[in-house]
């Protein structure tokens, strides 16, 4: 545990440090340099815009709050000192979901979108079932068919209650993260088919006159050129599966809106926690946008 | 352990419940779909065609809704209808209500769904060559004439992938509801489970998903008919 621990808070501390980094290098270009408002970087943003946009957003979001709870009741945002840290805790809660579930997710989605083009025949129909299942289903019932489901059979097995797998067994993060990485298998397996198809024959053939072995071919043809085909999707994908991690807390994982719907029942203030919580997805799909843009335009696009 | 037996029984007893569930669970997608697709039609229109502060004001709308996760959307939608609600009754000097639940989600997915209909719409009717609207503008054609002889048929087959898309978002987005209290299927399945002594969340809510999975197969064999027909005449796609 301690270990997995590590690794996951350098992974987040990783991502976390190069955003951070990237914002003060803008930072301070932008000081030595004010004149120049479009930074000509990889995170091509406009950072003082970009801070007046946020800034805007939130007295947007608190004015509109404030205005519909009108006469009757004011705002109150107390409690917001309070719970400060557990909500920093949940919005790392939330990046981990994304982080792991993308990552192990596809990871999986390239063999299943591998096996639907080149076969063998009952792998690909095992393959093509797994996408049709996920895609047809909600993802709630995914996760609570694994949580109260999976999870209720745990118990019968003596000697699991006093072993060291326990504490995974029946913490619904490891479901959760479970459930999000399959979902994100499933969908994006589905869309590795279709690139792996997309790549022109002739360039498979070539690589096959080179004399090249199959697994060559598949390292250094195929799958590069799929995931070309495949990356403007993904953006849109990992932006779908932040959008997803929410569901987290229904199998009580106290991530970001975890905390909120925490916050929300301690204090019985409805919209200021939501409202809250709302701002910090809005900035985090707009950074993951300008992160995905970025990506992008690091992989040429000639055709 | 119960055994098959109870098993059955357990699910005979509760077949009523589970199968109004998913009645309501069709509802909820069905009317959210509709508003949702009266929405977005009107949407793309003010996107397109609109001044310039009704642009802004939808490009709003459009960027929040679609960059916040719906569960999030749905439980801040359905205390600000309510309680606007209750505020509008309270000028009015009623006692306030308790909200219908089926209504509030229909309301909610719709307003969500509206969104991301807007989006598809306005880009579908952005892939019509212009010269075929000019060309129908030219032969005086009136705007309403227009869209119902030119824009809507050229753009359906543009739209229809991602209407159908759309579809199968909501009724998977219908499962949502459950956080602001409404019975539908899943949160049926999962009282159902809950109420035995022995607990069968595997049964009922493998029972949910194979309902959820029905639902999905079918519209899909439905749109692509849908789109098949649209299409007529068009030249195949490659690939």
């Amino acid at each position: 545990m301690p270990v997995l621990g590590l690794v996951w808070t350098l992974l987040v501390g990783l991502v976390v440090a190069a955003v951070s980094g990237k914002i003060f290098v803008e930072l301070y270009a932008w000081a030595k340099n004010p004149e120049q408002l479009e930074f000509s970087s990889q995170l091509n943003m406009n950072w003082p815009r970009f801070i007046f946009a946020v800034a805007f957003t939130m007295v947007f979001f608190i004015a509109a709050a404030n205005g519909i709870l009108g006469a009757s009741r004011s705002a109150d945002w107390s409690w917001f000192a309070n719970y400060f840290t557990q909500l920093v805790h949940g919005l790392y809660l939330t990046i981990l979901l994304l982080v792991i579930s993308v990552f192990f997710g596809f990871l999986m989605a390239v063999p299943i979108g591998l096996v639907q083009v080149t076969g063998p025949r009952p792998l690909a129909w095992l393959a093509k079932g797994f996408c049709t299942i996920i895609r047809g289903t909600p993802l709630l019932v995914q996760l609570w068919l694994l949580y109260y489901g999976l999870g209720s059979f745990f118990p019968q097995f003596p000697g699991l209650r006093d072993s060291f797998l326990w504490p995974v067994l029946i913490d619904g993060f490891y479901y959760a993260i479970l459930a999000l990485t399959l979902s994100f298998a499933g969908y994006e397996g589905e869309i590795m088919r279709g690139a792996f198809l997309g790549v022109p024959k002739g360039e498979l053939e070539a690589a096959r006159a080179f004399g090249m072995s199959p697994f060559t071919m598949l390292r250094r043809v195929w799958l590069p050129r799929a995931f070309r085909i495949v990356l403007p999707t993904l953006g849109g994908e990992v932006i779908a599966q932040l959008k997803s991690t929410p569901l987290a807390s229904t199998v009580t994982v106290l991530d970001l809106y975890g905390v909120a719907g925490k916050i929300k029942s301690n204090t019985l203030r409805t919209y200021e926690p939501l409202i809250m919580v709302a701002i910090v997805y809005f900035i985090l799909v707009f950074f993951l946008n300008r992160i995905i843009h970025a990506v992008e335009r690091q992989v040429p696009q000639r055709r | 352990m119960g055994g098959a037996n109870s098993s059955v029984e357990l699910l005979w007893a509760w077949s009523g419940p589970l199968g109004w569930g998913a009645l309501s669970t069709i509802g909820i997608a069905v009317l959210a779909y509709a508003f949702g697709l009266l929405g977005g039609l009107a949407g793309a229109m003010g996107k397109l065609y609109g001044n310039n502060s009704l642009k802004t004001a939808l490009g709003w709308y459009t960027t929040i809704v679609r960059s916040l996760p719906e569960l999030l959307l749905i439980i801040v939608l359905y205390y600000l209808v309510s309680d606007l609600i209750n505020q509008a009754l309270a000028v009015f000097g009623r006692p306030p209500i308790r909200i219908n639940g089926f209504l509030a989600a229909v309301v909610v997915l719709g307003f969500v769904q509206g969104a991301y209909h807007t989006e598809v719409i306005r880009g579908a009717i952005q892939a019509i060559p212009i010269g075929q609207v000019e060309a129908a503008t030219a032969f005086g054609m009136s705007p309403w004439l227009r869209f119902r002889r030119v824009i809507l048929p050229a753009m359906l087959p543009n739209a229809l992938p991602g209407l159908g898309n759309l579809w199968l978002n909501v009724t998977k987005d219908s499962s949502l509801v459950f956080v602001v209290g409404y019975s539908e299927l899943i949160s049926t399945a999962k009282q159902a489970a809950g109420s035995a002594t022995t607990k069968h969340y595997f049964l009922f809510f493998s029972l949910a998903a194979a309902v959820y999975l029905l639902i999905s197969l079918f519209s899909m064999w439905g749109f692509s008919k849908i789109e098949k027909r649209v299409r007529f005449g068009q030249p195949k796609e490659q690939s």
